[in-house]
This record gives structure tokens, C-alpha cells and sequence, in this order.
């Protein structure tokens, strides 16, 4: 009997163990992966920019689409966002929800991303001011969108999907972009979203995503 | 459990302890570099999306 009690002890502290290294592994281990699906996707992203245009580019589901980064973050802070919004997309990085507008266009670019776990992308979205950058690379031009507002909604108001957000239905006039996450930090019960205007479509230098783009400017 | 394991590792208190110290290593690695991937996709701490379901938008109208 005390043999058995022991046993069980023990099972219970090893489970223990086992479940704090488990959320250890979810915090820091998941990154892991999502770096290397980020250097794959970075590589093909690129790739595909040098070769000739094709006719009708539609990008595929769990493709890269476009470079995000936001000088807030950091000079090193870039991520490939993916289209699409299921979890193996979002494993890989930030992703597009498909059916919402296309970088630059006119219309609602909303993308979303993991708060913690997986490289965190969006991890500090908080800190994002009005008026902070957020820069969106595309094959041929660079996007760059000011922060204008941020708003703590439930996970299921998709209205700030909307290409007016939170009103359904009615026609986009602006060029808009809206980053979703979760909030709070390490828990699913609301959303964060920021919002963000476009201000300036840029030529993209051909050289390297990292290049800065001087000439024409074009202002919106 | 552990006190079994411990009686049957063989030499001294020093060669058990190594040996004690690389089944810990082992069975560490095994779970991260092979069980937790595995397990990660199926379980999910952080939703970003909006809508809880991770689909297209819901909005049908135009």
C-alpha cells in the first residue's frame, strides 16, 4: 500500500515536470519552427520578386505574400505574412485573412498573429503609438501605414474585418490595414486589434528587402 | 519508482549519479524534440484571429 501511495506520488510530481516543461516548450520551443518556416517563406518570397511577373499573380494559401515590419519593433524585426488565417498558417507567421483587401489596396489588409508562442510576431503591439510605421513590402512597392487607432474588441467581433471596420456593408473609401492578436498576453479572451492608415506608396528597391527605397515618392 | 531506478543502476554513488543525470537528459530531449512537436499543433494556448473559428471572414456582404 505505501509502495503504491509513493508511486503515485512520484507520477503526480513527474507529470508536474513534465507539464512545466511542456509550457516552457510552448513559450520558447514553438519559435524554433516558426524561424525556420520564416527563413523558407523569406527565401521563396524573395525568389519569386526576382523572377519575371507572372500574368495573374494570386498567391496561394500558406504562401508568403508580403514582408511586415515595424520600425517600432526594431531594425531587425521583419516577418513573412502568409495568407491565410488557419493555425498551421499562423504557425508559420503573421497571416492575411483571405478575402480581405491586399496590401495597398483599397479596402480593409487585415492580418493577425500569435501574441506569445511562435516567435510572437505581434507580441508588443501594445506599445504601437499613433502614428508609428508600419511597412509592408510587395514585390513592387512599399506600403507604409500609420497606426491611427487601437481597440480591445471580443474574439468575435470580425467587424473590424470589414473593409470599413465596424460598419458592415458600407463601401471602402480608405486604404486601411488591421492587425489582430490576442489580449490579454497568454490568453484568448479578447482581441486586440490597431488599426492603421495608408500614407505612402513607396517603389520597393529591387535589391534586398532590407534596402531603403529613395526615389519618386508618391504621397497619399 | 525513482528509488527502484536508483537501486539498480550499477557502481558507485558518483557512476549512478552520471548515469542518473544522462536518463533525466534523455528523457528531457525525447519530450522536446519529439513529443512536443508533436502534441504542440494540437493544442493551442493563443487565438489571434477574430471570429474564434480561424476561417475567411464572415462577411458575405459587399
Amino acid at each position: 500500500m505505501r509502495t503504491v501511495i509513493r508511486g503515485l506520488g512520484e507520477l503526480c510530481i513527474t507529470a508536474g515536470l513534465v507539464l512545466l516543461l511542456f509550457v516552457t516548450y510552448e513559450l520558447w520551443g514553438t519559435g524554433r519552427y516558426t524561424r525556420q518556416q520564416q527563413d523558407q517563406l523569406n527565401k521563396e518570397l524573395v525568389k519569386s520578386w526576382a523572377a519575371p511577373r507572372v500574368t495573374t499573380e494570386k498567391v496561394k494559401l500558406g504562401a508568403g505574400l508580403a514582408l511586415i515590419r515595424i520600425p517600432r519593433f526594431g531594425a531587425k524585426y521583419h516577418f513573412v505574412i502568409i495568407e491565410g488565417v488557419e493555425l498551421a498558417d499562423l504557425r508559420k507567421g503573421p497571416g492575411h485573412y483571405p478575402g480581405s483587401a491586399l496590401p495597398g489596396a483599397l479596402g480593409n489588409f487585415v492580418v493577425s498573429g500569435h501574441r506569445t508562442t511562435y516567435s510572437a510576431p505581434f507580441n508588443r503591439l501594445g506599445e504601437l503609438k499613433m502614428g508609428d510605421r508600419i511597412l509592408i513590402d510587395t514585390r513592387d512597392r512599399q506600403y507604409v501605414y500609420k497606426v491611427t487607432d487601437r481597440k480591445i474588441v471580443k474574439p468575435t467581433a470580425v467587424d473590424v474585418t470589414d473593409p470599413v471596420p465596424f460598419h458592415p456593408g458600407r463601401t471602402a473609401t480608405k486604404h486601411l490595414i488591421t492587425l489582430t492578436t490576442c489580449h490579454p498576453e497568454y490568453s484568448a479572451a479578447q482581441r486586440m486589434i490597431v488599426f492603421g492608415e495608408l500614407s505612402e506608396s513607396i517603389p520597393r528597391a529591387a535589391a534586398g528587402a532590407g534596402a531603403k527605397p529613395a526615389a519618386d515618392r508618391v504621397s497619399h | 519508482m525513482y528509488a527502484w531506478i536508483w537501486r539498480s543502476l550499477p557502481g558507485t554513488w558518483q557512476a549512478r549519479l552520471a548515469i542518473a543525470a544522462g536518463l533525466v537528459a534523455a528523457a528531457c530531449a525525447l519530450l522536446w524534440y519529439v513529443i512536443f512537436p508533436w502534441l504542440e499543433p494540437k493544442v493551442q494556448f493563443d487565438h489571434g484571429v477574430v471570429n474564434g473559428t480561424p476561417t475567411a471572414p464572415a462577411t458575405t456582404h459587399r
